[in-house]
């Protein structure tokens, strides 16, 4: 069976869909995914689907699951290179993907990452809880 | 003696054009500024020349004879180009009505004797040219259906241009109203350029849009909300009084869009989110200046 | 053709292609979705229009699969005027939709998905024509006009 690769970089997980996903596709990536960020303690996980034409609400479903199983286990999500003509699709279609973060491309979505992780981390330095898996 | 009414209207054929001439020339509400008398006498002797070579006794009852073809095309290109010099619906229909109060002249001169043939011969004429008619309608309201079609097009090309103003910031000026498919062109350009360019910041002034309502209000929502999806940021400028408050009594969320009420204003934001500073240049005239 | 001939043409749909396809298992989605994909591109529509028209016949073949185990697909090329457009048709023998005005508000599902399935087809697509019986099926019908 087809089977979307989820590649471990540091603190993150990188994943890049480059098939139209069907029902099964899209379910095993969600489970295999949460699996992974509980496996390696990521921090953060990054999707890019510059390679999808396609992202219907079932779709638009796997990708909120995803940001919201992964932000109740301390990783944020962040989905990047959505085409144009899908972002107007998924507007129109009433998806606007709310508690997703997106961002243009890789470089740009590993930059977000950092950030929220550093802002997340100053936040637990606020407490006075010093977390020695901090990165950097 | 019972001569076919199409030989009879082919023998008159100067006659017809003589008095269709004259029907038009004298209606008051002759066009001469757009079409002049001889270019006139030209179409109008072309059409009868066609009309009388293509009549014949059998197709005279048939509206849909393939016979009037050649009289549909040119009735077609007449109202057509009628359409595009500025013709009134009215003045392009009285062309084609004004023929036939000349062919029933005609008749009604050649039938005074028989009361019943001139009636049954007036009917068919009469329903041909309101065929005629309707057919010259149809094809004057495409001519002008294509003028509009035209003119959208050339607004919705040149009436969003994306400006690149800084560095990965984007400005867009909408002028006129946004309606859906303006909405759609404005947000295929924007997003398009947000990819080419990797801008992260696009700002959408509709100084120029004369009035929001709930509807406008949607669209520039939406489309701030696919930038956000294609992993940008979108600010609305220009947002004068007027529009303020005809949002806020209107009951609009603006909440989750960033809004400023000058392109200057949004620009300056946008530098900071971009952790951007920009600042007068230092002089050093001295000591004093110095920081 | 003549322009008494042009008019009655604008009025009047005409099929110029069609193709029908069966959808029984989730593997057909992605079959579909090429095969429509296919139509769009061959008459020249936009990215946009063929973005949006894929993920209406997305939407409504999933909900076929979900609550009626699949049925018939019907791609069309169809053409009215100067306008040429892609018409699909989505028949199945289902349990039927009871109540289709209350379906087509936003917010409204029987399933398990978000709710807004028939509602955001519809603002995909050019023209939406749903015909159900209860305990018979349901038929759907959208339209896409190249330019639309």
């Amino acid at each position: 069976m087809d089977k979307i690769p989820i590649l471990k970089m540091g603190h993150y997980l990188l994943v890049t869909i480059q098939i139209d996903l069907y029902d099964r596709l899209a379910l095993n990536l969600e489970a295999d995914l949460v699996q992974m960020v509980s496996k390696t303690d990521a921090r953060g996980v990054l999707i890019d689907i510059s390679a999808v034409s396609i992202v219907d609400s079932f779709m638009g479903r796997i990708i909120t699951n995803i940001a919201n199983m992964s932000k109740i286990m301390d990783a944020e999500t962040v989905v990047v290179g959505m085409q144009p003509a899908v972002a107007i699709t998924l507007i129109e279609l009433g998806l606007p993907l709310t508690g997703v973060h997106t961002a243009l491309n890789v470089e740009r979505g590993m930059e977000l990452l950092k950030k929220k992780i550093l802002v997340d981390d100053s936040e637990t330095d606020d407490d006075g809880q010093d977390d020695s898996d901090s990165p950097e | 003696m019972k001569v076919e009414i199409s030989k009879m209207l082919q023998k008159k054929k100067k006659q017809i054009i003589d008095l269709w001439m004259k029907n038009q020339l004298a209606d008051e509400n002759l066009r001469e500024d757009l079409m002049s008398n001889d270019d006139l006498r030209e179409q109008s002797e072309e059409l009868v020349d066609v009309l009388l070579q293509n009549l014949n006794e059998n197709n005279i009852t048939n509206v849909d004879s393939e016979e009037f073809e050649a009289i549909y095309e040119i009735l077609g290109g007449i109202s057509i180009s009628r359409a595009r010099q500025g013709f009134s619906p009215r003045e392009t229909a009285n062309f084609v009505f004004s023929l036939k109060d000349a062919l029933l002249q005609v008749i009604q001169q050649d039938y005074k004797n028989d009361p019943m043939e001139l009636y049954n011969v007036s009917m068919k004429i009469s329903r041909l040219i309101d065929s005629f008619g309707v057919v010259t309608f149809e094809t004057y309201l495409k001519g002008r259906e294509e003028v509009i079609l035209r003119q959208t097009d050339e607004i919705a090309e040149i009436s969003t241009p994306v400006i690149r103003v800084w560095d990965g910031i984007l400005a867009l000026p909408i002028i006129g109203t946004l309606d859906s498919a303006r909405t759609q062109v404005v947000m295929e350009n924007l997003l398009q350029q947000i990819v080419d360019t990797g801008s992260s910041i696009a700002i959408l002034d509709i100084s120029g849009v004369p009035a929001v309502d709930s509807l406008v209000a949607q669209h520039l929502i939406k489309t701030v909300s696919a930038t956000r999806l294609m992993g940008a940021e979108c600010i609305i400028s220009g947002i004068r009084p007027e529009i303020a408050q005809t949002v806020v009594h209107l009951g609009i969320d603006l909440s989750n869009i960033t809004t400023k009420s000058t392109l200057a204003s949004a620009l300056k934001f946008a530098f900071t989110m971009l952790q951007l500073e920009v600042r007068k240049k230092q002089v050093y005239t001295g000591i004093a200046n110095k920081i | 053709m003549t322009p008494k001939l042009m008019t009655m043409a604008k009025m009047i749909v005409t099929v110029l292609n069609k193709d029908r396809m069966a959808v029984v298992r989730e593997q057909d989605v992605v079959l579909f979705r090429n095969r429509v994909k296919e139509y769009a591109t061959k008459i020249g529509m936009g990215l946009v229009n063929q973005t949006k028209l894929i993920t209406a016949a997305s939407e409504l073949v999933r909900n076929m699969l979900r609550y009626a185990n699949g049925g018939e697909t019907l791609i069309e090329v169809v053409s009215q005027g100067r306008e040429n457009g892609i018409r699909l048709t989505f028949t199945d023998k289902g349990p039927g939709i009871p109540n289709i005005e209350q379906a087509m508000k936003d917010g409204f599902s029987t399933g398990r998905s978000l709710g807004l399935g028939l509602p955001g087809t519809k603002r995909l697509v050019s023209e939406f024509d749903i015909k159900s019986i209860v305990g018979k099926g349901t038929t759907v019908t959208i339209t896409k006009w190249k330019n639309g």
